[in-house]
């Protein structure tokens, strides 16, 4: 194993290995301390960062920082690595690479192409010496777009996941949350609940009430249930109607053996997914949840810094073609990340790397009360990837999660995004909400209609009737 | 007074008796109205206030003295809430002096210690002053017949569950209680959380422990926490362990099934 060393002015600073540099290059977040692997000072941290900008990507194929004999994720990164891909970028340092996607040369279609090329450890390298604007800048210049019902990731959209969560998954609840959050044009990314109860039959009651909400009123959008992916395959497997398969993922082998899953029950959850074939526009189906600090959080990172390892879960998400992935920045707490400052800066790294190694980012931009952190500090984090070009938001009612105990971005809020940055919902979602009369959109104009929709007023007039 | 622009009037504001969650909150514009914004803020403002508040255990330790019931003041490794927030690692363990005192206490007061209570100011000392006292006396009450030896109640400032564990092994009880401030939501800045463990020793994980969640006004009341810990606690003496093995069957008996409600968007043709 390679060790490296960097001097500045008198002094000389020296590291144990790529991983050690990596970690020692990460800008500063508590979890890392926590983990012990963090720069001791500023000074070394920049010091840190300048060694890595030194160093050649190849580099990054040649030392694994977790063993390709012991994780079957290297295995995956490294055997699906595509050398043909990478030629275009295969001489250049860290910090060469960081001016490459920084110049002309970069664009939506020269970045597309590299993604295959890219490793989650190069992406994460670059990352670590790139400011809040690099990341946007770069990010904003790709797109991932995936198809199921709608159309997500297309320049100048933004959707949401309306989350519309109850503490005893009561239906008549979900269904009220739901149709606020429709009727605030929320809902194009899918459906998603948070199921309170876990057991397979009030799974399957959830999946069918869904179903048939998206059929009755004929929504352009995807359901889900948020559990264990041995679950959806089950109610695949008593034909319920299931559109998204969903599954928590990290970024080590023995992280998600903490979750339960291995790759081999992805790709079986994958084609459970694949063989009801209810996607109409296209065939993208899974959904995958990440978040920095998940991995250490169970004792499976290796000495590989947060980041790094977050990345590496996007080399498992991009394998199964997801319809979309949420990094969920904030949920974990501040023993990972602290505050605000360290929130807004993990979602931008967490959606550059995503969408520079071709995933289709989300973020769920979030806090909880024990947590330094605020909405300020949430406004701002939507606002800069909004920017950035994030593929969707979360949209829960006035930012409360009742059931996860955590605060997120309301309905209100992505209109706030849509309407300052001038981007609608996806386009199938757009002509719903113009068709059934609940708004229009001219660039940052939204038009409300005058009247509740008419088929939305039936169904209040049949809780009227109680 | 906050004022209601003409496109926020809410025409499904009956939604809101179906959930708890933040509907039909109305519109200015396309953003939040000033009341339900106000709202939103105190509410995290009371979570906040709840995180930061320290642990009152000189009050805490002069109630519990008039009840008799006598107390030991601890210290977990995590020298302030910063430190506390950041290092959970810290939290769950005593700092040295502590420890010590521990020690010193056991070597003094020799002979079989059942019960341990300590109660920790975890992420909501709010919770803890609240709580407390009422739902000892709950307790109390309930283990009466049981003739269960008990420490002193032991108080730990910036305490994480685990902590717990540590102090069960130091006196050698057979049975520790925490009960602690659990992490405030944003309409619960006082829930109290307990959590029981058999055989108490360092490193136990969760999967040893018994927990009992939500415990304030508007959530599970002192009777029925008391009820099920309680019933945990004798369970736990015959079959000699705790936590995942254990199954609480007094919640299966005491929680009320609601009727799931018909969902009105499926309803008619």
């Amino acid at each position: 194993m390679a060790t490296f060393s960097h001097a500045v002015g008198t002094q000389t600073y020296r590291f144990d290995s790529l991983k050690d540099l990596m970690a020692k290059a990460s800008p500063a977040r508590s979890g890392d301390f926590l983990a012990g692997v963090a720069a001791l000072n500023d000074g070394e941290r920049v010091a840190a960062q300048m060694a890595l900008a030194d160093i050649p990507l190849s580099w990054f194929l040649q030392e694994a920082l977790i063993p390709y004999e012991s994780d079957e994720v290297t295995r995956l990164i490294i055997d699906t690595h595509d050398p043909l891909a990478f030629a275009a970028v295969s001489h250049l340092t860290v910090g060469g690479f960081r001016d490459w996607l920084l110049s002309d040369a970069a664009d939506e279609q020269s970045l597309r192409a590299l993604a295959p090329g890219l490793t989650p450890e190069m992406a994460a390298a670059v990352s670590k010496i790139m400011r809040v604007q690099d990341l946007i800048l770069v990010a904003q210049k790709i797109r991932v777009v995936t198809r199921f019902r709608g159309t997500m990731g297309l320049r100048g959209r933004l959707s949401t996941r309306l989350q519309p969560n109850h503490p005893t998954d009561d239906p008549a609840g979900i269904a009220a949350s739901i149709l606020d959050g429709l009727l605030y044009g929320n809902g194009d990314a899918m459906i998603g609940i948070n199921p309170a109860t876990d057991s397979i039959a009030s799974i399957c009651d959830l999946l069918n009430m869904l179903d048939a909400i998206i059929q009755r009123y004929e929504i352009p959008t995807q359901s889900c249930v948020l559990t264990h992916v041995t679950t959806s395959i089950e109610a695949i497997n008593r034909g319920v109607p299931l559109d998204l398969v969903f599954q928590s993922i990290a970024g080590t082998e023995a992280a998600n053996a903490s979750f339960g899953i291995n790759l081999n029950l992805l790709q079986e959850g994958y084609e459970a997914g694949l063989s009801l074939n209810r996607g109409t526009l296209g065939n993208n189906l899974m959904y995958f949840e990440t978040g920095q600090g998940s991995a250490l959080s169970a004792n499976a990172h290796f000495g590989v810094d947060q980041q790094t390892c977050e990345t590496r879960a996007y080399a498992v998400a991009r394998h199964f073609k997801p319809f979309l992935v949420n990094t969920v920045v904030g949920f974990i707490g501040p023993e990972y990340l602290y505050n605000g400052k360290q929130i807004i800066r993990a979602g931008l790294e967490d959606h550059f790397c995503g969408k520079l190694l071709g995933v289709p980012m989300g973020c769920d931009i979030c806090y909880t009360n024990h947590a330094e952190a605020d909405q300020d500090d949430m406004d701002n984090l939507l606002t800069l990837l909004g920017v950035a070009g994030i593929n969707f938001i979360m949209g829960i009612p006035g930012s409360d999660d009742i059931m996860l105990n955590y605060q997120t971005t309301s309905f209100h809020d992505a209109l706030y995004a849509r309407k300052t940055l001038g981007l609608k919902p996806a386009p199938e979602f757009e002509q719903w909400l113009s068709k059934i009369g609940i708004f229009t959109q001219t660039d940052g104009r939204i038009e409300f209609g005058h009247q509740l929709p008419p088929a939305f007023r039936q169904a209040l007039a049949h809780l009227g009737g109680r | 007074m906050a004022t209601t622009p003409t496109d926020s009037l809410n025409p499904w504001l009956e939604l809101r008796r179906l959930t708890p969650a933040r509907i039909a909150l109305g519109r200015t514009g396309t953003s939040m109205p000033t009341g339900a914004q106000l709202d939103f803020q105190f509410a995290h403002a009371q979570a906040r206030d709840a995180v930061h508040l320290p642990f009152d255990h000189a009050g805490l330790s002069s109630q519990l003295a008039e009840r008799g019931q006598q107390t030991l003041l601890l210290h977990s490794a995590a020298i302030d809430r910063h430190s506390y927030l950041q290092r959970p690692d810290l939290g769950r363990k005593l700092d040295d002096d502590s420890a010590q005192q521990l020690r010193d206490y056991a070597l003094a007061h020799p002979g079989a210690i059942d019960v341990a209570i300590v109660v920790a100011d975890g992420l909501s000392a709010l919770a803890v002053h609240r709580h407390t006292l009422p739902f000892l006396a709950r307790m109390q009450e309930q283990t009466a017949t049981e003739n269960w030896s008990q420490s002193p109640v032991i108080l730990v400032e910036q305490g994480r569950v685990a902590v717990a564990d540590e102090i069960g092994e130091l006196l050698g009880a057979k049975m520790v209680v925490m009960l602690i401030g659990e992490r405030p939501g944003l309409s619960s800045p006082d829930s109290l959380g307990l959590y029981f463990t058999y055989g108490p020793k360092i490193g136990l994980t969760d999967a040893y422990r018994n927990c009992i969640s939500n415990v304030r006004l508007e959530g599970l009341s002192y009777a029925m926490a008391a009820h099920r810990l309680v019933y945990l606690m004798r369970e736990a003496c015959r079959r000699q362990l705790s936590g995942v093995n254990l199954k609480d069957e007094a919640q299966v008996h005491t929680i009320e099934s609601a009727a799931p409600s018909e969902n009105f968007l499926l309803k008619g043709e």
